[in-house]
């Protein structure tokens, strides 16, 4: 009897366990450790990504003492796998089960959707490190989240005005037809338009096809002034390559989002010199902040940090910044939030601002691919903020 | 569309179709011959491709990459024939599914580990790398053609070996009921093996002769598996030659709706399954 009364109590205190039963973490030693939750894709696509915001958060973290507001912290993991079917299990994994203070992710934009709706049901302060969807700092902002990132129309927002000043007044877009190249698109078109540009036609291919060909003979028999677009990744440089291998490189100038030349400059080599891209951050960015960044990731990782690597590290500045003025008490809501709102991050793109929907307001740069490189040639927008548009914190 | 745009995108239509069917022809031989569902098809065309970026930088030579990872991939689907598809044929389609739905994970990590994660460029071959001026602004890579040119010579070698050789003549028979077949002296097991190499082989240097235009990254055998299965589908399961047809099909079909249709073409291909499905529920050449 007492043997099954034992195996009884301790099934007992396994369920109590896993179900959460046990004192809320509030309840729990404030002085114990912060939990940090990160969720990121550690295999896939965007692997690569996922370490560089890791890398870059974690950078921040050891140069500002290796503490959250005097405490230590213990890092939960989880690989989202950027499949957005699982965004809300793996989100629930670090935040019912983990119990995480704080949940840093992620990059596919599907999956923010998910992470989202957990965030917004269980108020955990969530920290968006890429992910560009709209709605997280729109229609489906919140108080407790907050992006480091971009909007997916921010950087192809201040696009037209420079092609327009160029002189081409006729643009084709092409993108992948899916939410972020949807957005992209939305940027693109409301400034080029309002710099007096005309989009002649509006081209796309389902994601993630990669088979250009056809439109890019639609293209040459267009005749546009120049081309626009939103690729990234592998398609990015298939698309590059293409371009320059239909023959239309050097005849119709080739611009997009800076998401265009980032990371395959290697890879598309002379094909891709001459794009003029904007983006919020360039590696070759002159700046001591800049290099002072490049210098310590590089010596800390043994390679060149990325964008996504700063906007990691943005990420790590933005939680030691909150953690710090509340002194480590995440409890303290009321205060974390207004601190990290009225934040100003000295981030290696530049100084940014937090609006009010929780998205940076950051300079956008032009950027252009010489000798393998994006050289900055000027700043596209100074101090460019979402407008957030369906946000109630607005 | 004026006929010159026409005309290009037709060549682009077949070309796309052409190299779809060198990607499917290695699938539906394993399917149709052996009956086994082989969702790893679009890892070995990954695979390839990662072969040419490695073999080409070794070597500097497309032609020897084509040879060597061709070799290579030969050797790579006989030993995984011998170990463990082998113990598959008699089995149900789930087991076929859930081993190969492994091995692409497998795969997908082996490549992670060998390579990285890196999106890489592979070079044109020089003596291929101009460009024919069509109209004033639109010049055609000569490589496409190549590609176009290895396809077709493939597509006639494999119709060659299948209808007129005795070995051919034995994978028909093996095909068609691999018990009389064994019972007539035909060593039905060395057949599969060959035929199971022979298609990861096909899909190899599909994924080596497409690298220099697709660049090579990672995940890329999964959106290509999609459209083969498709082709298989359509062209009915096991036919070299319904492969071909329909390869050409949906590379048109694909053409075509992006540039008239742009609203829904990333569906026409599938509609066009759906309809050829109602139409010839066993696919356009079903034996």
């Amino acid at each position: 009897m007492t043997s099954r009364r034992l195996i009884l109590s301790h099934s007992a205190a396994l369920i109590a366990a896993s179900t959460g039963l046990l004192p809320p973490s509030s309840a729990r030693a404030q002085a114990g450790k912060i939990r940090v939750g990160l969720m990121l894709p550690y295999t896939g696509t965007f692997t690569q990504l996922g370490i560089a915001i890791e890398n870059g958060f974690r950078l921040a973290i050891a140069e500002q003492g290796g503490k959250l507001g005097g405490r230590e912290i213990e890092y939960f993991k989880v690989d989202d796998e950027s499949d957005p079917s699982k965004g809300i299990e793996n989100a629930n994994k670090l935040v019912l089960r983990d119990k995480v203070d704080v949940l840093i992710g992620t990059v596919h934009s599907g999956v923010q959707m998910g992470i989202q709706k957990v965030a917004r049901d269980t108020g955990v302060l969530s920290l968006i490190p890429n992910a560009g969807a709209r709605a997280a700092t729109g229609a489906l902002c919140a108080p407790n989240i907050f992006r480091t990132s971009f909007t997916n129309s921010q950087p192809t927002r201040p696009l037209g005005a420079i092609m327009v000043a160029k002189g081409h007044k006729r643009a084709v877009w092409i993108t992948w037809k899916y939410a972020a190249g949807d957005e992209a698109f939305e940027g693109f078109k409301e400034g080029y338009e309002a710099a007096g540009g005309v989009i002649v036609r509006q081209l796309g291919l389902p994601f993630p096809n990669v088979e250009f060909q056809a439109l890019l003979t639609e293209i040459a028999a267009l005749k546009p002034d120049a081309v626009a677009c939103f690729f990234s990744g592998g398609a990015a440089v298939k698309f590059i390559q293409d371009y320059a291998a239909a023959g239309l490189k050097g005849k119709i100038p080739l611009y997009g989002s800076g998401f265009l030349t980032e990371g395959v400059l290697d890879a598309v080599g002379a094909a891709g010199e001459g794009i003029v891209s904007t983006l919020h951050y360039a590696d070759s960015l002159n700046t001591p902040r800049n290099k002072q960044f490049r210098l310590a990731y590089a010596k800390a990782y043994k390679m060149q940090p990325d964008v996504y690597g700063v906007q990691g590290y943005d990420t790590g500045l933005l939680l030691v910044h909150g953690a710090n003025a509340v002194k480590g008490d995440f409890n303290n809501k009321a205060a974390l939030y207004k601190s990290l709102e009225s934040v100003t991050i000295d981030s290696p793109r530049g100084k940014w601002t937090m609006s009010k929907s929780h998205n940076p307001v950051q300079d956008i740069y032009v950027r252009v691919v010489e000798n393998r490189e994006n050289k900055v040639i000027g700043i596209a927008a100074k101090a460019l903020a979402d407008s957030g548009a369906g946000c109630k914190l607005v | 569309m004026d006929l010159s745009t026409f005309s290009i995108q037709l060549l682009n239509g077949v070309q796309y179709g052409l190299l779809l069917f060198m990607l499917a022809a290695g699938l539906t031989l394993i399917f149709g011959i052996m009956g086994v569902v082989n969702l790893a098809h679009g890892s070995f065309y990954m695979l390839g491709a990662y072969l040419a970026y490695a073999l080409i930088g070794a070597f500097g030579s497309l032609t020897l990459a084509v040879v060597v990872g061709g070799c290579m991939a030969l050797l790579f689907g006989l030993l995984l024939e011998r170990l463990l598809f082998r113990y598959f044929y008699q089995r149900d389609h789930l087991d076929q599914v859930l081993l190969t739905f492994g091995l692409i994970y497998i795969f997908e990590e082996l490549r992670s580990i060998l390579w990285g994660d890196d999106v890489h460029g592979v070079p044109i071959p020089e003596l291929l790398s101009a460009s024919i001026p069509l109209t004033d602004n639109l010049s055609y890579p000569v490589y496409r053609l190549f590609i176009s040119g290895v396809c077709i010579a493939l597509a006639l070698a494999l119709y060659g070996l299948i209808s007129k050789t005795r070995l051919g003549m034995k994978i028909r028979a093996g095909a068609f009921n691999r018990d009389m077949a064994g019972a007539l002296g035909i060593n039905i097991k060395r057949i599969h093996a060959l035929v199971f190499a022979l298609g990861v082989a096909l899909a190899a240097t599909a994924g080596i002769i497409a690298a220099p235009v697709s660049s090579v990254y990672p995940n890329m055998g999964s959106q290509v598996l999609i459209m083969c299965f498709v082709v298989v589908v359509i062209g009915g399961i096991g036919s070299v030659r319904g492969a071909l047809i329909a390869a050409l099909l949906v590379g048109l079909v694909d053409t075509f709706g992006k540039v008239l249709l742009p609203q829904v073409s990333g569906m026409l291909v599938y509609m066009l399954m759906a309809a050829v499905l109602l139409w010839k529920p066993q696919g356009l050449f079903a034996q």
